[in-house]
């Protein structure tokens, strides 16, 4: 019997400063990929939300991202960037599916949904965009730095919340985290960009 | 009628010509713009005149064709003309005279044949003020909806990323800037429909009566191309901001401003 493709496999994936990159990544899986800035970590994963133009391709369970809705692709490959962004005045409006994680989880409280979205601090956009992003049960989670503007507690629970779910649903975790006790709490595998290549490294940082 | 002499006008001229002056007086750098379009208008509507009057006497359909395919394509070119992030190449300039030309020529021959009746239904007479009159507005819709609409796409980027993102389709992640851009190009049109005949008499009226029409006449004909303008204005911004919208997205449904020029 043949072995099942991976959940997330990338094929000679380009664009811009990055790339060729091949990478396979199994469900339940979190790669963490560290690196300089502008070396193109937000753009391998824009690549992979297939929202830029690029070449090689990015397959989901060995079906190519070409041969599904691009719309489908994105709820199924969700990613969150490091600034969150809101379009209409009340949070509860950008939520029509139930919520996946209780809000008391990542230190938020019910009423927030009936907040307007200008008078929140960017670390409440930033977590309830995650919650917003876990809506659509998506099966890989495009992580751009989504702790960056999160205190210590905060960013734990938010560590949490993402690791349940990952567990949970054996979702794939590409998560782009330049802080190195991130990385060690939360990956299974670790990745720097060298030279627009991607170099698995141990989570320790050894070659 | 009364007719007008060459003095008549030179009178007018002179008030344009004060102001002028009184521009250059209090520096606001505008007397020698307003002297040009003072001399074109003069120009371009004499010559049309003359144009007009030789088409009048030679009523063939391959002139008014011929006049109305060259007012089509100058008014998609003053449409691309108005925008600041315009589409680069051919594209803006074929959605816009594509789209007026769904809109002003079907409305106009719309008009010419199921409304006046005239025999041979392209008369001159009709045909050509009537689509002259169709262009200059639902170019100022289209060239003011397409403006608002690429601006808002380049301004609103995030928000449209963010809401592809999410998974919404195209049309979704743009429909409020979408119908915002609709409704720019629409409020002018309505705007002058709500103010007609109490704040503004309108233009082609006042030129009817001041020209000898009864003035009920030249109202009859005021509302119909009020009706017809507004036709074609909302048809031409559905069209034209339809089409342009699409054409922001590619067939994996990115947003793509690459396809707008810098301004």
């Amino acid at each position: 019997m043949s072995k099942a493709p991976p959940l997330l496999q990338i094929k000679q994936l380009s664009r811009k400063v990055i790339g060729p990159v091949n990478l396979a990544i199994e469900a339940g899986d979190c790669l963490c990929i560290s690196g300089p800035s502008g070396c193109g970590k937000s753009l391998l994963l824009r690549a992979l939300a297939d929202l830029d133009e690029h070449s090689g391709e990015a397959c989901l369970h060995g079906v190519s991202a070409g041969d599904i809705p691009a719309d489908n692709w994105r709820r199924r490959v969700g990613l969150l960037p490091p600034e969150s962004v809101w379009w209409l005045p009340r949070v509860a409006d950008h939520f029509s599916a139930e919520l996946p994680v209780a809000l008391q989880r990542i230190g938020l409280g019910d009423d927030i949904l009936a907040r307007q979205v200008m008078r929140l601090s960017s670390g409440e956009k930033q977590r309830l965009a995650l919650m917003r992003l876990l809506c659509n049960r998506p099966e890989v989670l495009l992580l751009d730095e989504p702790t960056a503007n999160l205190d210590p507690e905060n960013t734990r629970r938010v560590e949490a919340v993402i690791d349940e779910y990952r567990r949970a649903r054996q979702a794939v975790v590409v998560w782009v985290s330049h802080d190195r006790a991130q990385v060690e709490r939360v990956a299974d595998r670790y990745c720097v960009v060298k030279a627009g290549q991607l170099v698995e490294q141990d989570i320790e940082g050894r070659q | 009628m009364i007719e007008l002499s060459v003095v008549d006008l030179a009178i007018a001229a002179s008030l344009v010509l004060l102001l002028a002056l009184l521009s250059l007086q209090l520096k606001s750098r505008i007397s020698q713009q307003l002297i040009v379009a003072g001399i074109r208008t003069a120009v371009q509507l004499t010559l049309i005149g003359l144009v007009l009057k030789v088409l009048f006497a030679n009523a063939g359909f391959g002139w008014v064709l011929l006049l109305s395919t060259v007012m089509l394509l100058e008014a998609g070119r003053e449409v691309m003309a108005r925008q600041e992030r315009r589409f680069t190449g051919w594209w803006g300039y074929a959605v816009a005279t594509f789209s007026m030309f769904l809109s002003s020529f079907a409305v106009t021959v719309f008009a010419l044949v199921a409304i006046l009746g005239e025999d041979p239904w392209y008369t001159p007479q009709y045909a050509i003020p009537l689509l002259g009159m169709l262009l200059g507005n639902t170019m100022n819709g289209i060239a003011i909806a397409m403006d608002r609409l690429t601006h808002t796409a380049w301004e609103q980027r995030a928000v449209i990323e963010a809401r592809l993102m999410l998974g919404e389709r195209w049309e979704q992640a743009i429909s409020e800037y979408r119908r915002l851009a609709i409704r720019s190009g629409m409020i002018p049109i309505i705007n002058a429909m709500a103010a007609a005949g109490i704040v503004s008499l309108p233009g082609m009226m006042t030129g009817q009566i001041l020209a000898g029409a009864p003035p009920v006449e030249a109202v009859k004909y005021q509302i119909l191309i009020m009706f017809l303008v507004t036709a074609g204005t909302g048809l031409g911004t559905l069209a034209a901001v339809s089409i342009g919208a699409r054409h922001l997205f590619d067939e994996r449904q990115r947003l793509c401003l690459g396809r707008l020029r810098q301004p």
